[in-house]
This record gives structure tokens, C-alpha cells and sequence, in this order.
């Protein structure tokens, strides 16, 4: 049991149930070298913040979507309101994130922060894709370019990525 | 997602992963991470609870912005609640501790869109 001080382990506790299941084990990324890093320059207060949530989330009339390795993403405006937001994903409960997209996918809360000068601008469009992309290959292969596209092709200057998953 | 952010560092754009997951971040090994003591589906607050989702961000945001060393996770000391059993129970998304889904409760991954609604596939169809 973990100590409740301590965070959950769930490498540890997947590992335990799919071995009871009989499953083959998940591989988890591993990187355990230094991490790519760009220094921060700006304040928050003067930072143009980019939301990217790996939740599931699309827009009605877009397509939502599928729950095996879908390695796609959704551009969403970052000035409608979070209820806009719909959600779709195999590896978590989606009930209370339908009820309040923001638990995921906080757009309402960026736009608050805006409002009151703690951070500067959001950025115009907010990107959204599935976590749980079983292989690491397809993963680094097709969604991390899409990604990098996408925030590339923002109308803005990123100052920084936040990302949010689930 | 630490694996898109290590690649979105790379070409310059400064990143901050939130975590309700510690050790799947930590190994993944992000820039940049705040660590929230919230059940998985529940990463940037309580539903319904404004005040607690803005803490929730001001904290991380504040925190995260200030790492100076590559990997850096910080503990934002945001908790879901002062009652903390939750996470003996919590093993996955959908056994996430607080709500009552039991055993193996993976989900077929099916490969066709999974719409909210009908009305959502209707509109996406048209």
C-alpha cells in the first residue's frame, strides 16, 4: 500500500494487476537521460500560454476520437467556454470530466487567469489529443510532429506549453 | 505527453507538464513538471469547483515556471482532499480511487470515433 503521503505508483500497481490478468506487461517510456530544456524569458504576468490536454477532447462537428491509438489532434478555440468541450478516452472515468471539462482541459480557468493579469494571453487555439498510445513509436512518429506542427503554426509566440493529461 | 514536451523543448518552446501521475512522469522525464495530489481524470481540479481549479494553476504555474534544473518535478501541495484513503484503492483511470469501478476495468480500445453523443456523430457525419 502506498504511504498516503506518498504519490500513487501506478507503474507499480498496473504492473501488479496485469500480471494477475495474465497480460503482457505495459512498457512505460523511459528516458532517464537530461531533458531537452529552453530557459524561460518572460514573466508570467507577460507570457502567452499554449494549453495542450491529452484527454480526449473535440469539438461537436468535429470527429471525436477512437480508442486505439489514435495519434490525431483537435484544434479547439481557446475563447469558448470549457462546456464546449466534449471528451472521449478509453483510460479514464469521463463522466465528471463531461460535467466540467475544465478537470481536463481548464479553458475556462487559463481564460480567468488572463482576466485578472496572471498570465498574459492564451494562446488563440488550444490542441487537444488522446493520451495512451500503447506504442512509443507511433507516439514520437505521428503525434509529436502533428503536435510541434500545430504549435508552429499558432497565430502566436508560445512563451510556454502547458500540458495537461489525464 | 512528457515525451511531446521533451520533443516541444527541443525546438524551443519552454514546457510544464501537471502530473497526478508521479512515476509515469518521472520516468518519462519531462522539462519541466508540477505534481497535483488528484485522481487520474481529475488533473487540473475538482469538477465544478472554480476556486480550487485556479489555485490549482496559479501554484503549478508559479512553481513550475521557477525549476531551474532539466527534470525537475515540484510538489505543488495541491491535494484533491485532507482525506487521502482514496489512494490505497487507486490503481488506474477507470479505478481511479474515487469512484466504485472495480477489477480490470481497461476499456476496449476500439478503432472507430468514440462520439460524447449521437447528436455529436450527427454533426460530425453532416
Amino acid at each position: 500500500m502506498n504511504a498516503p503521503d506518498k504519490p500513487v505508483d501506478y507503474i507499480a500497481r498496473t504492473r501488479e494487476q496485469y500480471d494477475s490478468l495474465g497480460y503482457p506487461p505495459y512498457l512505460w517510456a523511459e528516458r532517464p537521460d537530461t531533458p531537452p530544456w529552453t530557459p524561460i524569458t518572460r514573466p508570467l504576468a507577460d507570457s502567452t500560454v499554449a494549453l495542450l490536454g491529452s484527454g480526449g477532447g473535440y469539438n461537436r462537428g468535429q470527429v471525436a476520437f477512437h480508442w486505439k491509438d489514435d495519434t490525431g489532434i483537435r484544434l479547439l478555440p481557446s475563447n469558448q467556454p470549457a462546456s464546449d468541450v466534449r471528451v472521449t478516452h478509453f483510460a479514464y472515468d469521463l463522466e465528471p470530466a463531461r460535467a466540467d471539462p475544465n478537470i481536463v482541459f481548464p479553458l475556462d480557468r487559463l481564460n480567468d487567469l488572463v482576466d485578472e493579469g496572471f498570465i498574459g494571453a492564451l494562446a488563440s487555439q488550444s490542441i487537444a489529443f488522446m493520451g495512451g498510445i500503447y506504442s512509443v513509436r507511433r507516439a514520437e512518429g505521428e503525434l509529436t510532429p502533428a503536435i510541434l506542427d500545430a504549435v508552429e503554426a499558432l497565430a502566436e509566440d508560445i512563451d510556454l506549453a502547458l500540458f495537461v493529461p489525464v | 505527453m512528457s515525451l511531446v514536451a521533451r520533443a516541444l523543448e527541443a525546438v524551443g518552446v519552454p514546457t510544464l507538464t501537471l502530473t497526478a501521475a508521479y512515476s509515469i512522469t518521472a520516468s518519462a522525464n519531462p522539462p519541466r513538471a508540477a505534481y497535483v495530489e488528484m485522481p487520474l481524470g481529475h488533473t487540473a481540479g475538482r469538477p465544478g469547483d472554480r476556486e480550487f481549479q485556479l489555485n490549482l494553476l496559479r501554484k503549478a504555474l508559479t512553481l513550475g515556471v521557477a525549476i531551474e534544473t532539466p527534470g525537475t518535478i515540484v510538489d505543488t501541495g495541491v491535494r484533491w482532499s485532507e482525506d487521502r484513503s482514496w489512494k490505497s484503492a487507486a490503481s488506474s483511470g477507470l479505478n481511479n480511487g474515487v469512484i466504485s469501478a472495480k477489477g480490470d476495468t481497461r476499456q476496449e480500445r476500439v478503432d472507430t470515433p468514440q462520439y460524447q453523443s449521437e447528436d455529436d456523430r450527427l454533426a460530425a457525419e453532416a
